[in-house]
Formats: structure tokens, sequence, C-alpha cells
């Protein structure tokens, strides 16, 4: 620790940080514009400035920017210092010349850090008496308002939006105080992390759009902490309300996930709780209609299909562990499936043994931040795994900052580490089919099929460690490029190897394996992230259903009389035929879900679910984190939660009470069925959690107006509803200050409005909460384990799990048997048996002579007259719930197939012309785009936007120009 | 006295063509660069200018061989490092590089070339003010000569040293010439300057190893390593060594630019050089060394110009051109078209400059108005404070309060008078 003097006081700060840093980690309030955690100092406002004495002796001093001042052990500073505080008036005043003083209109007004930082500041009366500058402000696009007259030139846009998210579409223009930040002419905002402006910008110069259009102040609003439900990584954010409507998403700091910022997806992507397209009634089907029913007579009928017998349960990889477990209970552990595609399945599998052998190597957000050499198999992250992409861009600092560091430049100090960049850039090599938005910092891009991916993967593996397989007829330039990645990645400290299952390989996962297993051996270890499709699809995993074919069979065969579907779409699972055929099979269909949809349009019994902003639950993310999410608003009309469905569903067809009180009631079952996931207990507090016998506080205390909210329907105080499931006080009474990390519902301090607050809530700046940082993991390695680095068999399993529990199979697997032992997973299933690309073929030799078998696939070969078609997941539109928030529709692109050039031209279509995918007699119209870099022979589709149809992807398909090519039909 | 030597103007001929190669080495040109290369190292080299106590001709007056030291020698530093020549020359009444790029191309090469060797330069950048397109031309036609002589390139006169020239022609901005904005400029970025530490030495073009150094400096080079350094330093009499291109602007009889010894009395300039006022005109005060230095008054008169002794008057040597102020110009009228031009030239980045010197400058165009207002002076005032070095990011506004903060103090009574009379007293003059 270092000790700094501030106005005479001691204070123990951490070491290398810069004055500003240790100021507010002491809890002092200095006021700051250019400085953000996350980007580092600049130097450029000025606002921070202190006085800094250089002895005991020194009365004079001399004013610094705190910011750009190393908090050495022995400075003495002061704040209070009169020319100090002199300065930083004039310092406002200055801001002040131009800045329209327009709050009251001001979308930021009351959670302005420019409010803040003027009151702190004490710069009351105007001075200034001449004409303000105006600017013309731009259409940034569906997200984000412009108000550049509002802009007090902090710089901080461009740096985050430029240098830490690599937009290049933002810039700053002009000079002398007209410099601009925007675009070079309007349009929308092309970066997809442009949502952070609006809480990166200190004032309202960028503001969000979609909060606007149904506008509350901060004060006003209800809010929960909530975990992203758009992908898997589970961003912590925060949900706010007013009237019972969700109004907006926020980020929510987690040190070890997504930190400050999240993506454009989850950030605006909420719009499907709103939508018109939620299920808010029980439905039962009569005939083709489906009529408004009463819970009771839902219910009713739903209890008669149970007591029938004979019924399965598909759950879901975007439900809570809570209401899969619900559904587990309700049809039984072995007629609970899992509701994603039997490929997926597969993936997912292995995805689990990959981590579960290798628990100490899963990174968080934070430590991929950190790690100096990456090699990412076959996964365009910036799609499915947005944040992960930013903190691979992040990553990829890493060398500058340790260049910098030999100069004795600390890492915060942003703009030196910055120049530092264009020699020292941390090895990035991104192996994908098509281009992908990291290759601008990749410092190798390898374009290749997805096996020709693994392959490579394969090899580097083997140029690390001689005892791995070698790959069999590698051509020289792969040859090369394993030999030299496999140098970086063991001339690395921290080596990260990034894989995913969007391109449904299960040849890449083990290569990841590989790679990993190939580190350690030489005694390294590496990190490894593996990018999952859902927000609880590894949770779902966790719960080892059964695979979905094996639903869709039993129902067609007539082996099940009914299903429950948990809040899923299957024909965004599996082939709509075959879905439709067995939905048709079963007496009856039971949907619990918040959003209508197909398979919801085939129900018999439809229950109207609660979305996440009406819950409270457990996702499991990618690094096998729990993390719990809170319920924002209370449930309206019949909306109920999935597991409270499911269990007065049990109640009534057993004619008994329902077994579940409360959230943590089920949490206890859960914990008690399935040990391994018992410490999700531990993800947040439980519901009767008080601090000085207080819940905690769901609004500001300044929350008005919520006598006037009913006035048309009673001028009477409102009795307060409580959620009797999580420790909030559902009002503005409550508890408000340091808590358990997983509970803060918003940031607010004294003179700390905006979302800067957060300093006050931390250890350290950017360090972990005070109380925590959320979630607990759930994959770890065992207690006392030793994980001797080549020993290559690290003894790895799972809290609190028993060997020999869930159907016989031992938690602890080394990494050796996730290589040989998955054959049983990949047996093909169901329709696609005999459409598998991925057929791998053993390496005899190599499994035999070195005692590391593996599965390395053959060469990718092209075949005439077919194309291996593979799926690209677009990160706006290709999420089933974003792509229904209405503020989406304007960024989803046009399904599409990308085809190399050559192959395009054999084909004889050019870009925007029509070409027919056909497999198993079943047509796909798309539209083409040309992908020069795209190896001859696949072809990538688009998968997942709304109204394309499923398609069984990667598979083989003809492909030909579709007839009236320039027409969209 | 001895016979003034003029080593750096000596062949300078304005309104002639300057010397092409051959005629520059007739006259003893790149002599100093085959002696550098051949029987000198690049330790010699930097010793001898340490020796000769040259310092920089830009306006701070770093000593030259101090500055060159910083730069990290030995096997473990960067393959590349830079000299990056300032001929971005935009301060206010100051030509003197001008005269030393359009008049003599080839000594500001040679003095290029033999300082990258000094300091391991493989590249060399000439940044090179917009518009001065004559002298970018005739550098790029002493470049392509030298080039084709061998002086550079690789192998430089079968030397183990080689060297990239490249001229580079400023998009215009007066920032860049501030030396760390003008290597963000060189980037391709914005011109930004860049907080200190780390050093350019350390970390500059592109975050390598860099020394930006004046045209004028580097000028004295090549005579240095050819005549020595006492030689050089025998070319003054005063504290600082060798010769000082100086320069008068304004209502002077003579307007012009001479090069004299170090250390000439400021009286000597404006009387002999300058030929004194122009009939009819007073000297009111003038600013010695560009618009970014402090007014000197007539009292000043026998300071001598070098750069401790302007220092002890009250301003900086700068540049060492003067800008004269009158007695029939309005001076609130002068800092208001100064002002105006710092205002401009802010690079917009920290809060002082970009909105302190707009307010400034719209105060004094008031006042000069007869608008002025009482609070106006002190508001003027707290702006000479807050404003200052070690206050705002870089040097810029420290520059343009210099001339505000001495004018307040030179002509408070005229400030007085514009805001009590409401109107300009030189207005209808």
């Amino acid at each position: 620790m270092t000790t700094i003097r501030v106005d005479g006081r001691d204070y123990q700060v951490a070491p290398d940080q810069n004055l500003l840093q240790a100021c507010l980690a002491a809890g002092l309030d200095l006021p700051y514009f250019c400085w953000h955690p996350a980007l580092g100092s600049v130097g450029a406002c000025r606002q921070c400035a202190v006085k800094q004495f250089s002895g005991d002796d020194d009365r004079s001093g001399r004013l610094v920017m705190a910011c750009m001042t190393p908090a050495a052990d022995g400075a003495r500073i002061s704040i209070a210092d009169a020319e100090a505080v002199a300065f930083r008036r004039s310092v406002i005043e200055w801001l002040m010349t131009n800045h329209p003083h327009d709050c009251p209109v001001c979308p930021e007004g009351g959670e302005c850090h420019l409010q803040d930082m003027t009151h702190m500041s004490g710069h009351v009366y105007r001075r200034y008496r001449f004409n303000k500058r105006t600017h013309r402000n731009q259409d940034l696009g569906p997200f984000l308002t412009h108000e550049m007259n509002r802009c007090i030139a902090c710089y901080r846009c461009v740096r985050f939006y430029r240098d830490y998210a690599g937009g290049r579409d933002l810039d700053v223009h002009a000079t002398h105080n007209a410099v601009y930040f925007g675009r070079h002419t309007d349009g929308t905002l092309e970066n997809e992390f442009s949502g952070n402006l609006a809480e990166v910008c200190p004032t309202g110069v960028f503001t969000d759009k979609t909060l606007s259009a149904v506008y509350v102040r901060k004060w006003d609003m209800e809010a929960a902490p909530s975990v992203c439900v758009h992908c898997a990584l589970g961003c912590n954010t925060i949900a706010n309300a007013r009237a019972g409507e969700l109004r907006r998403i926020l980020n929510r700091y987690n040190g070890e996930v997504n930190r400050y910022f999240i993506c454009d997806r989850g950030r605006f992507g909420h719009g499907f709780v709103n939508a018109a397209s939620r299920l808010r009634d029980p439905l039962l089907a009569h005939g083709d209609s489906a009529q408004v029913s009463s819970a009771e007579a839902a219910l009713d009928e739903f209890a008669s299909a149970l007591r029938r017998g004979e019924v399965i349960g598909i759950g879901s990889p975007r439900a809570s562990l809570e209401a899969n477990f619900a559904l587990r209970e309700l049809v039984g552990h072995e007629r609970f499936h899992a509701g994603v595609s039997d490929r997926e399945h597969r993936l997912l599998a292995l995805a689990l043994d990959i981590l579960r052998a290798a628990p100490e190597s899963i990174a968080s957000l934070r430590e991929v931040e950190a790690c100096d050499a990456t090699l990412v198999l076959g996964e365009d992250v910036c799609d499915t795994a947005p944040r992960l992409a930013l903190a691979l861009r992040q990553a990829a600092r890493q060398k500058s900052i340790a260049a910098a560091a030999a100069q004795r430049v600390p890492a915060w100090d942003d703009a030196p580490v910055r120049e530092l960049e264009h020699d020292n850039r941390s090895a990035l090599i991104v192996a994908t089919p098509l281009p992908t938005r990291l290759d601008d910092i990749a410092t190798r891009s390898v374009r290749a099929a997805p096996d020709d991916i693994a392959r490579l993967g394969f090899a580097v593996a083997h140029a690390i460690d001689a005892h791995a397989p070698a790959v069999a007829n590698l051509c020289a330039e792969m040859q090369d490029a394993a030999a030299r990645i496999a140098q970086q990645l063991t001339g690395a400290a921290r080596p990260l190897i990034v894989s995913g299952v969007a391109l449904g390989s299960e040849a890449l996962l083990r290569a990841l394996a590989a790679v990993v297993r190939a580190l350690r051996a030489s005694g390294r270890e590496a990190r490894i992230v593996l990018a999952l499709p859902e927000c609880n699809s590894l949770g779902l995993t966790l719960m080892r259903g059964a695979p979905l074919g094996a639903a869709l069979d039993a129902l067609c065969a007539r082996r099940a009389r009914a299903v429950v579907v948990l809040e899923n779409d299957l024909f965004r699972r599996a082939d709509p035929a075959r879905v439709a055929a067995a939905l048709a099979g079963a007496q009856h269909v039971i949907a619990l879900d918040h959003t209508l949809h197909e398979t919801v349009r085939h129900a018999r019994i439809v229950l109207p679910a609660a979305s996440f902003a009406e819950s409270d639950g457990t996702l499991v993310n990618n690094e096998g984190r729990a993390q719990r999410f809170f319920q924002l608003i209370l449930p309206q009309d019949e909306v109920t939660e999935s597991w409270r469905w499911l269990d007065r569903a049990a109640a009534a067809a057993s004619g008994g009470a329902p077994r579940w009180r409360t959230l943590d009631d089920v949490i206890a079952a859960l914990g008690g069925a399935m040990p391994e996931l018992a410490p999700i207990v531990q993800a947040a507090p439980g519901a009767r959690f008080r601090i000085v016998n207080l819940p905690v506080r769901s609004a500001p205390h300044r929350y008005s107006g919520r006598t006037a909210l009913n006035a048309d329907r009673s001028v009477h105080e409102p009795i307060t509803q409580r959620n009797p499931d999580a420790p909030f006080s559902n009002s503005m009474e409550g508890y408000y200050g340091p808590m358990p990390g997983a509970l803060y519902p918003f940031y607010r301090a004294p003179a700390w409005n905006s979302v800067q607050a957060l300093n006050k809530f931390q250890q350290e700046v950017g360090g972990p909460l005070v109380g925590g940082d959320p979630g607990v993991r759930l994959i770890v390695p065992h207690r006392g384990a030793s994980v001797g680095a080549g020993s290559g068999v690290g003894a790895t399993g799972v809290t609190g799990s028993r060997p020999g529990e869930h159907g016989g199979r031992s938690n602890t697997q080394p990494l050796a048997a996730v290589q040989n032992g998955s054959r049983v997973a990949s047996e093909p299933v169901g329709g696609e048996r005999g459409t598998d690309p991925s057929g791998c073929a053993q390496d005899t030799e190599a499994s035999g002579a070195t005692g590391h078998p593996a599965a390395i696939p053959l060469a990718f070969a092209r075949r005439d007259g077919e194309w291996l078609v593979i799926a690209r997941y677009p990160i706006f539109g290709a999420e089933e719930l974003s792509a229904r928030a209405p503020v989406m529709a304007s960024r989803i692109e046009n399904a599409r197939v990308a085809l190399g050039a050559e192959d395009a031209e054999r084909l004889g279509v050019r870009a925007q012309e029509y070409v027919e995918l056909e497999h198993e007699g079943r047509r796909h119209r798309l539209e083409v785009e040309i992908a020069p870099q795209l190896v001859c022979g696949l072809a990538v589709v688009t998968a997942g936007l709304p109204g394309l149809a499923w398609m069984p992807l990667p598979a083989w398909m003809t492909i030909r120009r579709a007839r009236d090519a320039q027409a969209p039909r | 006295m001895m016979a003034m030597e003029r080593p750096l103007t000596e062949h300078i001929h304005p309104g002639r063509a300057p010397l092409d190669i051959e005629q520059y080495e007739r006259l003893g040109g790149y002599q100093a660069l085959r002696k550098a290369l051949t029987c000198l190292s690049p330790d010699d080299v930097l010793k001898e200018v340490t020796d000769s106590k040259l310092r920089g001709r830009g306006g701070a007056g770093f000593p030259t061989g101090q500055k060159w030291r910083f730069v990290p020698r030995g096997d473990a530093t960067p393959k590349h490092k830079y000299l990056v020549v300032n001929a971005d020359e935009m301060e206010p009444g100051t030509f003197k590089d001008r005269l030393l790029l359009e008049g003599n191309p080839h000594q500001v090469i040679e003095g290029v070339i033999v300082s990258a060797y000094a300091i391991g330069a493989s590249r060399a950048y000439l940044f090179v003010r917009g518009e001065y397109h004559l002298a970018t031309q005739r550098l790029e036609q002493a470049a392509a000569e030298a080039t084709s002589r061998g002086y550079i390139g690789t192998t430089i006169l079968g030397s183990p040293f080689s060297l990239e020239l490249h001229v580079h022609g400023s998009a215009g901005r007066y920032i860049c010439g501030e030396e760390t904005a003008l290597l963000t400029s060189l980037e391709g970025k914005r011109a930004i300057p860049r907080a200190k530490p780390p050093f350019p030495q350390a970390s500059g073009l592109w975050g390598r190893p860099t020394v930006v150094n004046n045209v004028e400096t580097l000028c004295n080079v090549p005579h240095i390593v050819n005549r020595g350094a006492a030689w050089f330093r025998g070319l003054s009499s005063g504290a600082d060594a060798g010769t000082k291109i100086y320069g008068a602007s304004g209502r002077v009889r003579r307007p012009g630019a001479w090069e004299l010894p170090m250390g000439t009395p400021l009286r000597e300039l404006l009387e002999d050089h300058a030929g004194g006022m122009r009939e009819g005109y007073g000297l009111r005060a003038l600013l010695p060394g560009g618009a970014s230095t402090s007014f000197l008054t007539p009292a000043h008169l026998d300071v001598a110009m070098d750069f401790a002794s302007v220092e002890q008057a009250g301003s900086r040597l700068g540049t060492g051109n003067m800008i004269v102020l009158d007695d029939r110009t309005c001076p609130v009228g002068m800092l208001a078209n100064l002002e105006h031009f710092f205002a401009q030239e802010s690079c917009g980045w920290c809060t002082p400059c970009r909105d302190g010197l707009p307010w400034v400058e719209r105060i004094l165009r008031a006042i000069e108005r007869g608008e002025g207002r009482d609070d106006d002076l002190d508001i003027l005032e707290m702006h000479t404070r807050f404003l200052g070095p070690g206050k705002t990011f870089c040097a810029h506004a420290p520059g343009a309060m210099a001339p505000l903060g001495s004018g307040l103090a030179c002509f408070r009574d005229e400030f007085e008078r514009h805001i009590r009379d409401r109107a300009c007293p030189w207005s209808g003059r």
C-alpha cells in the first residue's frame, strides 16, 4: 500500500495509481471529466487540479492535475487549497461559457455528471456575457440522440468509441472551441458498443433515444439488478421502470464480467418485454383458434393432462435454472429434455466437459483483458459474444502496457501507452471463415473452413508439445502459421484460447482442448473462453436434459401424450416440419412463454410467463458463473413466473398445495436435487436478507408521484406490493448503501447522481464492488487439488458434487478423457444422420503411439455442385428476443448467404441477386453477398434472423441461381 | 571587435536563387558531413555540439547537446530513431527559418544529416509550414541533389550510416510548432500536444526515440563540426554562443532579419539594424521574440538579446524576432488581434485554453469597441493566472497570456480609459 497525505490526513491507497484514483478510492470528492476508470488519464479537462507540496517545508506548492500525477508514497496534496478550489471553479466557468444550461429539458438532468461536478466545484454565477457557439446535431440512428450544444469537449466519447471499442465512424472535427464530436455525416453509428456513449458522456450530448421515447427522470424510476438475457456472457445490467413498464437498461458493474460496458444488443434489446407480441393471459385452444381463459381453467386443463401421465418436458437455454428445474420436477428428470438442437446439445456437452477438465483455466472477461496472446479458433465472437470481443480488444494492448511499464509510464497514462501500440501489439490470431471486426487489431488473420481451422489448432498443439498428435497432410502455409502461433502462445505470460459453438464444429472445441493441454504439458497455464449461444445455455447443460430429438421422436411415436414447452420456440431449434409433426402428435401441447411465437401458436394450453423484468432467477454464463437477476416490475394481468406456473400445475394435478412459496424454496430444492448446482444459493442473498432490518430500496429516495401515478383510479396512497422472492422494498423506502455486490439496484451517493457514483461502491477504482463482485462460479477446481503444470491431468471437479451422481457419470474428468471419451456424444442423432459434415478422422498413429488420442478432421475438400453451408449469427437479429425489440428493426440485416467470388461466378450470381439453397428437399431462397475471403466450396448463411426458416447448419447443400434472381420476393 | 562572421547567412542573397549542390560544395558545403562520417564517431559530434553550448533556436533555448544525449543508445534500443526538423514557422512576426530554408536549403540538409548521424537516427522528417511552398520546393530539390550524390540513402559515404529523409508539408496549424503536437500531426492524427514525460527522445514519433530541432539550430551544426566548438563559442561575447538571426517588424524604418552575434543589445538591433522608428511614430513597447513573449518597453533597450538577459527583463528571447508597437496603434486592439490568433489556433484539447482564450478575445474586442465593463480587467487578470504554465496542457495558452499579462501592466491606463470613456482613444485617428 501507498500512503498519501490529503489536506493533512493520511490515506492508504493501492500502489501504481494516479492521485485522482487514489482520492476517489479514499472516498474523497474530487471533480473530473476526461478521466474514466476504463479509459485512463489524458489531462484534457483540467478539472481535477489539486495543490501538490514537495514536503512539509513547502508552503506554496503547485497546481497539478491529479489524474496525471502518480500517487507516489508520501505525496502531499491539498484538495481544499484556495487556489486549487478557485481553479476548479474556473474550469466549470469555462465549460459553461458554451453549455446551454438546458437541464430542465435535457434527458441527462438528474443523472448528469456535469451537474454534479458543477455543484461540487462551486461555480454559481455566470460572468460570460457573449454569445454561445451553436452546433448542428446529427441523426445517429435508432439508439442515440445527439445534442452537441451541450458538449463540454471532454473527449471521452471518441476515446471510448475509437480507442477502446475500435469504432471508426465517430470522430472529433474542427478545432478550438468549435470542436465537434460526431460522424462525418448523419447516419447510424456503426459500432456495436455505441450505446455506452450514453453512460460515458458526462452530460447530455449522447443520450438513450429509446428512453427518451418513454422518458422519465432517473430519480423517478424503480430499478433492479438484472442480468442480460441476449447472449451467454451474463453481463450485469440495471433495469429501470416507471409505472410498471420497463424503460431502459444500463450497465451494472461486475468487476469480473462486463465491468463498465455492455453491447448495444444488451442495452437496446429489451423492447421485447413491452412489445405487442407479449403474452399476458392464459390461452386455451378451441379448434383452430385460441381464446383467453382464466388461470384456473388453464391450470385445470394442464392438471388433467398431467394426471393422464406420459408427459415430457422441453426446457430452455433462455429460461432460468429455477424455471427449468421446476419443469424437470414436474415431468421427472428422465423425461426432461434440453430445448436446443441436437447438434448444439452435443456441442454444449463437449464444451462443459472441456470447462470441467480445466476449471482453473476458465477466464472471466476481466482475466481476458489481461491476457497477452490470444488464439481465436473459428468463432466470430464479435457477433456471438460481443462483450468478449471488446475484452479481446483490451487484451491486444497488454504488450504496449508492458512496454510502457518498462519506460516507467503507468498503464493509466493513456496517450503514451497507446503511442507504443505501434510497435507493441499483443498477438491476436483470428482464425475464422469470414472476416471479423477484430481483424483490424489481429496480428494474424486466417481465413479457412472450420475443419481447417481445427487442424490449425491441432497443429499449434503439436508445435507446442511434440507429444500431441501431428496433423497429417497439413499444407506448408498452415504448418508455418502453426509454428509461429505456437511460438507466440508459449512466449506469452498469459495465453488465451477462444472458441465457440456457432460453427457447429466439435473439432474446433477439441482443437482448443488440445492447445490448452499442450500448453499445460509444456508448463504453461493457458486461459480459455468458450462462446456459447444463450443466456443459460451452460446452466441448461448442467441440468443434463435428454436431447430434443428424443422428445420429438417420442411425440411422433406417441410414446408421450403431452409435452410442456418452457420458454422456447422449437421451430428455431429443429426442422420445422419435424417439430410440427411432433406437436401434432401430442394430445396436449402446453407452452409457457412471455412472447408469442410459432410454438405458442401450436399449443393447446398457453401460460403467460414472466420475462426477466418480471421475475427473479439464476442464469449460468459461459464461464459457469451463476448470477441472479431480480424482478423489476410486478407481473401484471395473469403473467407469472414459469416456475410458479409449473408448481401450481403440479399442485393442481396432485390436489395438494404448491411446494414452493418463494424462489429461495426452489433454489433449496434445486440444490438438493442437483448438488453441483447447490452453490447458486450464494449467487445473491435470499428474500429474507435485510440490512439494519431493512430490505434494499428499489427506487431513489426522491422518487415522486406514487400517488399521482394512479390518480385516475384512486387518490389514496397505494399499498406497496412486495416481491416475495427478493430482498427489495419495491419502493423508495428501505436501505441503500454498501451492500452485497449482487444487490445494487442503482448507483447514487451524496453529490453523485450519475453512473459515476459507482466510484463510491468499489473497493478501489476499477476493483471489486464493496460487498464483492456478483455471481458464483460453479465449475471450480477441487479444493486442495494440485494442478501441476505438465501433469496434464488436473484433479478437477465441481463444487458440491459427489462422484457418481448424475447417471453414474463422474464429475472428475481428465482432459484426455474429453478428447477420446466423447465419441458417445458425437454419434449422429436422428434426422441429422448422414448429413454430418464434421465426420472426424481418427488419427490412429497419434492415438496409438503417443497416448494423446485426438480427433483431427481431414482437410476441408470442396465438392462439385455442393457447398458446405455454415452459420453466421449477426449481432443484431440472430438472437431471438432482442430481434423483437422494435428499435432493432433498422439494425437487422437482410438474410443472406455469403459466397466466395469464384463460387458466385460459377453460379452466375452477383451480389444482391438471389440463390436457392436446397437440402433434403427443402429450399431456401436467399440474397447473395460476395465474400472475397471466403474459401471456395463454403457458403455462410446469416442464421437465426427473424423470418428465416431453421436450417440444419452446418450441412452440405446444393446451391443454384434462383429463378427471377434479381427480384426479392 | 572582430569582423563580424555570419556563418548561417553568408551565402544567402535574397532575391537570388539559392546555391545548388555544386555551388554549395565549391564553397565548402558537405565538408562537415564528410568529416563527421569519415573521421568522427557520433559521440564525437555530440561532444562537439555539447561543447559548443548551442542552444535551441526555436524559442525555448534548450541546450542542443543535452537534448540529444537523452536519446537512448545501444543495441537494445528500437531499430528506428527519428530526427524531426521543426520548420513549421508560424509564430507571428517571425520569418528567420524561412530565410534559411529558402536561402540555403543545402545548409539545412547537411545540418540534418550530420545531426541524424550524431543521434543515430535512421529517418529524418522536415516538417515544413504549409504556406512555405517555395521553401518546400527548394528543400525537395536540395534533398534530391543530396540523394543523387549519395549523402542521403544507405551506407552514406561508405560508412555504416544510412538515412531516409522526407520533406513533409504541414496542413497548417500553429500548434504544430509545438514539438509533440508536431509529432502527433506527422503520424496523421489531430495536432494535439502530448504530456511529458515521456519525452520525445524516449517515446516520440510512433513511440520511438525522436529528437525535434528547429531549422536554425540545425543549420549551426555543420559549422560547429567544421570549425569546432571553441570557434562557435567565440562568435558571441555574451553568455550564449554563436550567432542569432534577429528580426524586427512593425513601424520601423527597415523591417527585416539579420544574423548577429548572440546577445546583441536591443537598442543596436532597433536603432542600427532596423533603422529606428518611422517618421512620426514613437516606440511604445515591443514583443522581443514573437507573439508569445511579454512586452518590453523603451526602458529595456539596453538589454542584451540572449536567453538569460531577456528573461531577467521579464520576457523571453523566443525566436528573437521582435514585433514593435508604436504609439499610434491601440494596444488593446493589438492584444485583441493577438488573442484572436491564439484563440483560433487553440487545438481544443484542454478546457482553459479552448474556452478561456475565446472569452479573453471577446472581452478585449468589447473593451476596444468601448463596451468594456468594470470587472472585465479582473476576468482578464484571472485568465493570466489560470492560463499560466502547468495549468494548461501545453505552452500555447501560457504563450498567449505573456503579451496579455505584460500588456495589462504596461497599458493599464489605456485599458481603463477605454472602459471609462466607452470608446477607443485611437479610433478615428
